[in-house]
């Protein structure tokens, strides 16, 4: 039983230099992204206490406003319903602009642009800008879904044309067929599943998004939610977000059952 | 010594897959247990440590009652078989060593196992056991990146790493071509003999059971059918285990496209 | 939904072919008018005040006018803010990390104990996701007070159901051979986990935490508008003040954040896997 054979457990990182150097790295940063954030730790520091009264105050969830409740969820579904169905339609032609092997360069590029500049800009910073232009209200909140759509749908549009089997549209266009023969022939059968599905899918992600405009004023239950905050209405707050739970997860249900049937 | 006694399981679905089997290994050696595919010969290992819990009856390992254990002891009774897989069961991105050491992993603290800290005298036996199985030089492969025979000669390591009373054998084979299977079975045949560990091998291929196990008992329809050497294994007695066929070729050669036959009993079972 | 019928009607005739079968049609119409309908009645419920369209077009020509040039002196005040909402992202997924391995383990069937353990990991996966994480920045706010800790914490209470779900999912697949293999040594509960599991869905882990990362980037450049720290803060401030020379300076700043992060991102999943 002389065996002097050692055994190291192997590291995630085979170089001990980069391994160790990783760790003094990430140490370093923790320090000083900790050390530079503009923090009031005295406040802070009556975060448990603020967050146990705060608790107490939101239970039990108060129903007794449930009117404005469900016109606050009735509006954020219609919002959502709007937005997807709009979204979804204008997405096509910018999803297949934006797919590299059906259109020349420059049309491909700029169409990446729309979706890279709507993408990079959260929802809010959309919303912000709406309410500028046409006012507090759901319209705002409708525009930002509709922009958030479009650039979610057409993205994953694009990357399905790119994907999907080129020979089928070789076989379409040799029999003379024009572009929008070959569309209509050799493109929509390939990917018509998989957009209903993703349009679907944004259907559920609106109403989930449906609530975040309306902080900014876009309509819809995110600005009762947020009015319940500023007036300290905490159970009436629980209560909103009790709903959308419920809410997001019979949406979550219903789109994975439908994209289920859809294949 | 393994004692069987009325060993019942019938599966939530209806399907009895053990009828009352009743055995006894008390002599260090290989025993296979034959039968067609659906004849619980899988259900009776994996009842023996319980990875499966039996309906009703007792397996008493050294006068331990497995049947009757709690998780805790249940656990411990666990790290006396060790258990070698059809399709390996390996970590598969972990290395070869520390494939075999999670053998220990019943004696390490959690802490141990984390850090992969397992005791000197661990990693020494783990050393000794892949010579033994031809792997020397590889511990530091990932399992992923290692061949059907390889990765078996691992999963033998880890349940010897074990240092088990009993050794739990499921179709070891089965999933490997006909040379590496028969070097597979006398690398766990040498080694269950130079241990003295008895070894239950559950094995579909007659001629491999023939020709190395010390007795060979025949399971069918749930039931124990056959039990003797394998010398007695003549024609009668496989028909009695698999059902009437023309045996004069099987007993003779190892039967490559036994596969068929297989899936054929399969049909019939279901 | 793409049967085609090919029955031949009337074999004296000529054969008629036709892409559905009238039951078909009928249904699809259905469909289609449904949808119609409901997107009709939703539009007309939000009574929205189009004569607002009607000057639409020209408000948002005055804005982008006032946008343009860029108040670009601006620009070395955002970078402090910038760099806050990258700790935010970073220290905020750091946090998930954390907790979303656990929750995780908890709401993967083959991994929880028991029914009620899976049903309140499955539980804490949703009301994670179901609260936007602006909304989390405003219960933190409340609780912290604002500034970026609320932030991190809003940012790490959001993510939890994203990672969760995702990690949850990675574990349901998982090999359960391997799993048995690791029960049959003796190994406790915790152990096979360590040892059977978490190797499996080790690379599913980074790659959804780096995902996240990317993702809680762009999350945090909004933080700000509830007073939960980042560059949000400046951007509000800007637009509520009409700034809308310093508002192109921060989009700006933004755009190349969320690009930078995106890039580091795809990069480093595309080395994992």
């Amino acid at each position: 039983m002389a065996d002097t054979r050692i055994w190291r457990p192997p590291a995630l990182i085979e170089s001990p230099a980069l391994r160790h150097g990783l760790t003094l790295a990430v140490i370093l940063y923790l320090v000083w992204s900790i050390g530079g954030l503009d923090i009031d730790w005295g406040r802070v520091s009556q975060g448990l206490p603020r967050a146990g009264r705060m608790f107490e105050r939101m239970f039990p969830p108060n129903f007794e406003r449930w009117e404005l409740l469900v016109r606050g969820v009735v509006e954020s579904l219609e919002m959502a319903l709007v937005s997807s169905l709009v979204g979804m339609i204008i997405a096509v032609p910018i999803g297949l602009c934006a797919a590299g092997n059906m259109v020349p360069k420059p049309v491909y590029l700029a169409a990446r642009a729309i979706i890279v500049v709507t993408r990079t800009f959260h929802e809010v910073i959309w919303a912000l800008f709406f309410v500028k232009i046409v006012g507090f209200g759901p319209l705002a909140g409708v525009l930002t879904l509709i922009v958030a759509s479009v650039s979610f749908i057409s993205k994953m549009l694009a990357e399905d044309i790119e994907n999907m089997n080129m020979g089928q549209v070789e076989a379409v266009r040799a029999t003379g067929a024009s572009f929008p023969k070959i569309l209509l022939y050799a493109v929509t059968p390939q990917i018509l599943p998989r957009y209903l599905g993703v349009a679907i899918y944004r259907l559920d992600a609106n109403i989930r998004h449906s609530t975040v405009v309306g902080i900014v004023g876009g309509g819809g239950i995110g600005m009762t939610l947020t009015a319940t905050f500023k007036r300290y209405d905490y159970d009436f707050s629980l209560a909103i977000l009790l709903t959308i739970i419920a809410l997001v997860f019979l949406g979550e249900f219903f789109s994975s059952w439908v994209r289920g049937r859809l294949r | 010594m393994l004692k069987i006694t009325d060993l019942v399981k019938e599966y939530p679905n209806g399907l009895r897959a053990l009828k009352g089997v009743t055995l006894t290994i008390a002599d260090p050696g290989v025993v296979a247990v034959i039968g067609p595919s659906g004849a619980g010969k899988s259900t009776l290992i994996r009842c023996i440590n319980r990875l499966v819990d039996p309906t009703s009856g007792r397996v008493v390992l050294d006068d331990m009652d497995v049947t009757a254990l709690g998780r805790r002891d249940l656990r411990k009774a666990r790290r006396r078989m060790g258990m070698i897989f059809q399709e390996y069961n390996l970590v598969e991105r972990l290395t070869v060593m520390e494939n075999v050491l999670s053998g220990r992993l019943g004696y390490v603290s959690f802490w141990q196992a984390w850090r992969r800290r397992y005791p000197p005298q661990d990693v020494a036996a783990a050393f000794d056991l892949l010579d033994r199985v031809g792997l020397d030089g590889r511990e530091n492969t990932r399992a992923d990146a290692l061949s059907g025979g390889q990765r078996q000669r691992v999963g033998i390591a880890r349940a010897l790493m074990q240092r088990p009373d009993l050794l739990l054998v499921d179709e070891p084979t089965a999933s490997l071509d006909p040379k590496t299977a028969r070097q597979i079975m006398r690398i766990l045949v040498e080694l269950a003999h130079e241990l003295g560990t008895p070894a239950l091998v559950n094995i579909h291929d007659v001629h491999l059971a023939q020709s190395f196990a010390d007795r060979v008992i025949g399971l069918c329809d749930g039931e124990v059918v056959f039990d003797g050497g394998p010398a007695d294994l003549t024609a009668e007695a496989l028909t009695a285990i698999y059902g009437e066929e023309d045996w004069s070729a099987t007993i003779r050669p190892a039967d490559e496209d036994d596969e068929n036959g297989e899936n054929a009993a399969v049909a019939e079972a279901v | 939904m793409t049967g085609t019928d090919l029955t031949p009607a009337d074999l004296t005739g000529p054969r008629v072919w036709k892409r559905f079968t009238p039951r078909q049609s009928l249904v699809r119409f259905l469909w289609y008018l449904g949808c119609v309908a409901l997107f009709a009645w939703s539009l007309s419920h939000l009574e929205i005040p189009w004569f607002y369209f009607l000057d639409a077009h020209e408000q948002a020509a005055d804005l982008l006018t006032r946008m343009f040039p860029p108040h670009w002196d601006y620009g070395a005040e955002i970078l402090d803010p910038l760099l806050e909402t990258i700790h935010i992202a970073t220290l905020g997924t750091i946090v998930t990390y954390f907790i979303a391995l656990p929750v995780a383990f908890l709401a993967a069937r083959n991994t929880t104990p028991n029914g009620v353990t899976w049903l309140i990991g499955r539980f804490l996966l949703v009301a994670s996701r179901s609260v936007n994480t602006v909304v989390w920045a405003l219960i933190f706010v409340a609780i912290f007070g604002p500034g970026p800790v609320a932030g991190i914490w809003a940012v790490a209470f959001r993510s939890i159901g994203f990672m969760g779900k995702l990690i949850a999912e990675a574990i349901e697949e998982i090999d359960q051979g391997t799993v048995e293999a690791i029960e049959a040594t003796g190994a406790s509960r915790m152990k096979v986990l360590l040892i059977g599991v978490l190797p499996q869905v080790l690379p599913v882990i980074y790659g959804t935490t780096v995902y996240r990362w990317d993702i809680n980037i762009r999350e945090s450049t909004v933080l700000g508008l509830v007073g939960a720290g980042g560059i949000g803060i400046e951007l509000y401030s800007a637009i509520n003040q009409f700034q809308w020379a310093d508002v192109s300076v921060i989009l700006g700043g933004i755009l190349i954040v969320v690009l930078i992060s995106e890039f580091v991102s795809a990069g480093v999943r595309a080395r994992i896997t």
